[in-house]
C-alpha cells in the first residue's frame, strides 16, 4: 500500500475510549507503570486506567532522561555533536552517526568516497542485525520467557560488537563517522571476520525462527494484539519496521536511495495485520535482507580513500543554509535537521527520533487490551529512552 | 539395635547391598535406616520421661522428630534447587549461572553451591520494609499462613517405605484440603500490602489457583478409583510389581498417562511456575502479590513456593509414578527413599526446563485453557478409567482407552485452534 492510498483523511481511534457513562465499566483502577517498572525499557512511565485488567486510558509520561541534547548541540562545533549522537539510541550508535553526518554533508556539500560509503552500509546493516535480534529477545522477555531468547540474541550481538570494537575502538559508543567519510579504515582481517559472521548468522536466525515463530503461546499472545491499521500509522507519522508491519511500503533505503543503497538487491518485507506478531516477523525478515546487503557489500568493497579530501575537521564552517538528512535507522526514520548561519556551530539542531514518534501511537494500540498486552505492545514499538527523551 | 558408628555402618551396608553378599537383610536395613533412626531417637528421648508420661511423650516426640526431618530435608532441597535451577537455566541460556560463592575466607568455591547460604544471610539481615498504608497484622501473617499449609501437606507424603509422617486413610483428601489454604495467604498478602500491583497479582493468583484446582483434583480421581484408596500409602501399594515388562505404575496406562500429563499441567499452574506464572509475572506486575515484601518475609514466600512445588511433584510421584517403588526389580536393592528423590529431582528438572523454554500465557488464555481444555479432558478421563476397569485385560482394552484419550485431545485442540485463529503467516515483499 502506498502512502497516498493509506492516508484517508483525519486520524481516527481504533477503539473509542469508553466513558463511565456507558455503564459497561466497573470501578476503575489507576496504576502508574514506571519509571521504576521492570519492563518499561528504561525510565518510561505509563499512567494506566484499568477496568479489571483491561486498559481504558493510557497516558505516556516521558522526559525522565532528558539531557538537553538539541540545545547543547547549538553551542557545540559540528563535530563536537558527533559523540553525543551515539547516546541517542545507544543500541545503534553507527546509524545515528550516519544520519548526522548525512545532514552535515548536505549542508556543506561534501562528497563521500566510495569505500567510505561501503563501510557505512556495512556498519549500518550490522547495527540493524543486532538491533532486530535483540528486539526479538526483549519482546520475548516481556512475554515472560525468562531471558532464553534474549541470551541467544545477545550471543550474536557480542560478535557484532566485537567487530565494532575492532573497527572503532568502542563497542557501543562508536563515534565513527566523520563529515565526508569515516574516522579510520578497516583493520586488517576485519573484512574476513565480518564475512565469517555474515556466513554464520543465518544459522542463528534459523534456530531463532524454528524455536519461536510457530510457538503457539507466542502466536496466541501476539496475533491480533496491538493492531495498528495502515491509515492510522501513516497519519501518525510512524516509520520503520512498525510502519511496514502495517503493510505500508516505505523504506527510506528504497525511497531516498541515500548512500549507495541503489546498488544492492534487497526486498522490503511487509506485514498485513499490523499487530505485534507482524512487527516481530517483519524484523526477522529484515535481518535476512540485511544479510543479503552485507554479503554483497563485503564482496564488492573497493579500495580507495575513506575521506573526502575537501573535508575539514578543524575550522569547519558550512555556508549558511539548512539541511535535513535522514536514513532508515533500525527503529525507523532517523532525521537530523540543521540550520547553519555560517558559524562554527549550528543555529538550529533538531533530531527526528524514530522511537519517540512511534511511541505517540501507544494509547491507540493499547486501548481495550489487557495489562499483559500493554507490555508487549510497548516492547514491539522498540524504544530506547535515550532517543525518546534526548 | 542402633549401630554405634553410623558412617561405617552405612558404608558397609551399601557395599554389602551392592555386591549382594549379605543378601536381602542388609538392603532392607539401608532402606529402613531413617525409620530405625527415628525409632531409636524417639525411644531414647521418651525414656528420659517418667513411665507414666511415656505414651504421651512418645507421641509428641515422634511428631516433633518427623516435623523436624520434613522441614530440614525439604528446606535443604529448596536451597539446592535454587542453585540447580539458576545453573540449569544458565546452561539453557549460554551462561554459567552462579559459580562463585563457596566457603567464605577460602578459595573453595563449591561450584556455586554456597549461594543459598549467602542468599539466606542476605534475606535475614535485610531491612524489613512494611508500607505505611499496609494492614500490618495481615501483612505480617501472610507469609506464615503461606508456609504452614504447605508443610502440613508433607505429612501425608510417603518419601520411602514406611516413611510417611501421618498415614491417613483420607490422605489425598487431606492434601488437597490443606493445599486450598494457600489461596488465603496469597490474598492476604495482596490485599494487606495496599499496592495495586499486589492486588492485581492476588486477584490473578486466586482466579488461577481456584480454576486449576478443579482439573488437578479431577486428574487425581481416576487413581483413587482404581487404587480404591484415598490413602497415599494405599495408592503406592496398588502400584507395586510389574505389568509385563513395565512397572505397574499408573502412568503406564492410557488413562494414567493422560492423568499424569493433566495433573502436571495443573500442578504447574497451581505452583505458579512458568508458563503459568501470571500472579508474579515480572514484566507486568513487578512481583505480583509479594511486591511489597522484603527481607525474610520475601524469602518465606519464596520458600513456600518451592516447598509447594516439591510437595505437588511428590503427590504426582505418589499417584502416577509408583511412589518410592524402583522401576525394575533388579534395581530394588537401591533404597526406596533414593528412588523417591530421584523421581522428585526429575520432575523438578521438568519444571526448570519449562521455565527456560516457554513464554507466559495471558490471563484470559489461561482461564480458557483450564475451563475449556483441561476440565473436559479430566472429565473424559474419568470415563476412560471406568471403561478400563470393566474391560478385561487385553489388547482391546488398550486400543479403546488409547482412543478415548487421543480423540478428545485432538478434537478439543482443533476446536480451540480454529476458534483462536492463531496460525502461521506468509509474508509478502514489496515490488
Amino acid at each position: 500500500m502506498s502512502i497516498a492510498a493509506a492516508t484517508n483523511g483525519k486520524r481516527h481511534r481504533l477503539v473509542p475510549p469508553p466513558s463511565p457513562a456507558d455503564g459497561a465499566l466497573g470501578e476503575l483502577l489507576e496504576i502508574s507503570m514506571g519509571p521504576q517498572h521492570p519492563s518499561t525499557h528504561g525510565v518510561f512511565r505509563m499512567n494506566l486506567v484499568l477496568d479489571g485488567e483491561r486498559v481504558v486510558k493510557l497516558k505516556p509520561v516521558f522526559g525522565y532522561l532528558h539531557r538537553n541534547h538539541e540545545k547543547i548541540a547549538e553551542s557545540m562545533s559540528y563535530l563536537g555533536s558527533m559523540p553525543y549522537t551515539d547516546r541517542l539510541d545507544y543500541f545503534c550508535s553507527l546509524t545515528n552517526n550516519w544520519a548526522y553526518a548525512l545532514a552535515v554533508e548536505k549542508l556543506a556539500g561534501l562528497q563521500v568516497p566510495e569505500r567510505a560509503e561501503y563501510i557505512r552500509v556495512i556498519t549500518a546493516e550490522l547495527t540493524r542485525l543486532q538491533n532486530h535480534a535483540c528486539l526479538g529477545g526483549f519482546l520475548l522477555q516481556d512475554m515472560g520467557a525468562s531471558g532464553t531468547p534474549l541470551m541467544y540474541a545477545f550471543r550474536e550481538r557480542e560478535k557484532i560488537l566485537d567487530l565494532f570494537e575492532a573497527l572503532t575502538g568502542a563497542r557501543m559508543m562508536c563515534n565513527y563517522m566523520r563529515f565526508g567519510g569515516c574516522r579510520c579504515d578497516l583493520p586488517p582481517g576485519w573484512r574476513e571476520q565480518a564475512q565469517r559472521l555474515v556466513a554464520e548468522f543465518p544459522a542463528f536466525l534459523d534456530e531463532f525462527e524454528a524455536l519461536l515463530n510457530e510457538n503457539e503461546i507466542l502466536m496466541a499472545r501476539t496475533q491480533g494484539v496491538g493492531v495498528l491499521p495502515a491509515s492510522l500509522a501513516v497519519n501518525a507519522s510512524i516509520s520503520g519496521p512498525m510502519l511496514r508491519a502495517s503493510g505500508v511500503n516505505y523504506d527510506i533505503r528504497k525511497v531516498d536511495r541515500y548512500g549507495i543503497y541503489d546498488r544492492f538487491d534487497f526486498q522490503v518485507p511487509l506485514g498485513e495485520h499490523g499487530d505485534v506478531y507482524d512487527r516481530y516477523m517483519v524484523r526477522i525478515l529484515e535481518m535476512r535482507e540485511s544479510l543479503k546487503i552485507l554479503r554483497a557489500a563485503l564482496a564488492d568493497l573497493p579500495e580507495g580513500p575513506i575521506m573526502d579530501p575537501k573535508a575539514r575537521l578543524r575550522g569547519f564552517r558550512p555556508k549558511p543554509g539548512e539541511a535535513y538528512g535522514r536514513i532508515e535507522a533500525p527503529k525507523g526514520e532517523l532525521g537530523f535537521y540543521l540550520i547553519s548561519e555560517g558559524g562554527p556551530h549550528p543555529y538550529r539542531y533538531r533530531v527526528r527520533p524514530p522511537s519517540f514518534i512511534n511511541l505517540t501511537i501507544l494509547e491507540d494500540m493499547c486501548l481495550g487490551q489487557l495489562v499483559a498486552d500493554v507490555v508487549i505492545i510497548l516492547g514491539s514499538v522498540d524504544i530506547v529512552l535515550g532517543e525518546v527523551d534526548r | 539395635m542402633f549401630p554405634r558408628r553410623l558412617s561405617v555402618f552405612i558404608l558397609r551396608q551399601t557395599l554389602a547391598a551392592y555386591f549382594g553378599g549379605l543378601g536381602f537383610y542388609m538392603t532392607d536395613a539401608l532402606d529402613q535406616i531413617f525409620v530405625t533412626t527415628k525409632q531409636f531417637l524417639v525411644a531414647f528421648l521418651a525414656g528420659l520421661f517418667p513411665p507414666a508420661w511415656q505414651p504421651l511423650a512418645t507421641l509428641l516426640i515422634s511428631a516433633v522428630v518427623m516435623v523436624a526431618a520434613i522441614i530440614g530435608v525439604f528446606a535443604t532441597l529448596f536451597a539446592i534447587t535454587t542453585v540447580l535451577e539458576r545453573k540449569g537455566l544458565g546452561r539453557m541460556q549460554n551462561r554459567h549461572g552462579p559459580n562463585r560463592v563457596g566457603i567464605p575466607f577460602t578459595q573453595i568455591r563449591l561450584a556455586g553451591f554456597g549461594q543459598p547460604a549467602a542468599d539466606g544471610i542476605k534475606a535475614l539481615i535485610k531491612e524489613d520494609v512494611v508500607p505505611v498504608a499496609a494492614d500490618k497484622v495481615v501483612h505480617f501473617l501472610a507469609p506464615v499462613v503461606m508456609v504452614v499449609p504447605v508443610i502440613l501437606a508433607y505429612a501425608v507424603l510417603p518419601v520411602g517405605r514406611n516413611m510417611v509422617a501421618l498415614d491417613l486413610d483420607a490422605g489425598v483428601l487431606f492434601f488437597f484440603a490443606v493445599g486450598g489454604a494457600v489461596e488465603l495467604a496469597v490474598f492476604m498478602a495482596g490485599w494487606s500490602s495496599r499496592n495495586k500491583y499486589a492486588l492485581l497479582g492476588a486477584m490473578r493468583a486466586i482466579a488461577q489457583m481456584i480454576s486449576y484446582e478443579i482439573p488437578l483434583i479431577l486428574a487425581a480421581v481416576p487413581v483413587i478409583m482404581i487404587a480404591r484408596s484415598l490413602s497415599t500409602t494405599g495408592i503406592i501399594a496398588a502400584q507395586a510389581g510389574q505389568a509385563g515388562f513395565l512397572p505397574a505404575w499408573f502412568v503406564f496406562t492410557p488413562w494414567g498417562f493422560a492423568g499424569f500429563v493433566l495433573f502436571m499441567i495443573a500442578a504447574t499452574a497451581e505452583s505458579n511456575r512458568s508458563p503459568f506464572d501470571l500472579p508474579e509475572g515480572e514484566s507486568e506486575l513487578v512481583a505480583g502479590y509479594f511486591t511489597e515484601y522484603s527481607g525474610f518475609k520475601f524469602a518465606l514466600f519464596f520458600l513456600a513456593e518451592y516447598l509447594g512445588l516439591f510437595v505437588i511433584s511428590g503427590l504426582a510421584i505418589t499417584l502416577f509414578l509408583g511412589g518410592w517403588h524402583a522401576p525394575f526389580p533388579w534395581l530394588a536393592w537401591l533404597p526406596s527413599w533414593f528412588w523417591f528423590f530421584v523421581k522428585l529431582l526429575g520432575l523438578i528438572f521438568v519444571f526448570i526446563w519449562l521455565r527456560g523454554t516457554l513464554p507466559r500465557l495471558r490471563l484470559d488464555q489461561l482461564m480458557n485453557f483450564a475451563w475449556k481444555f483441561l476440565l473436559p479432558l479430566t472429565l473424559i478421563n474419568l470415563l476412560t478409567v471406568a471403561v478400563w476397569h470393566y474391560l478385561s485385560a487385553s489388547g482391546w482394552r488398550w486400543a479403546v482407552c488409547v482412543l478415548m484419550v487421543i480423540v478428545p485431545y485432538v478434537a478439543l485442540g482443533r476446536g480451540l485452534w480454529g476458534h483462536r485463529r492463531v496460525r502461521k503467516r506468509v509474508y509478502r515483499y514489496a515490488e
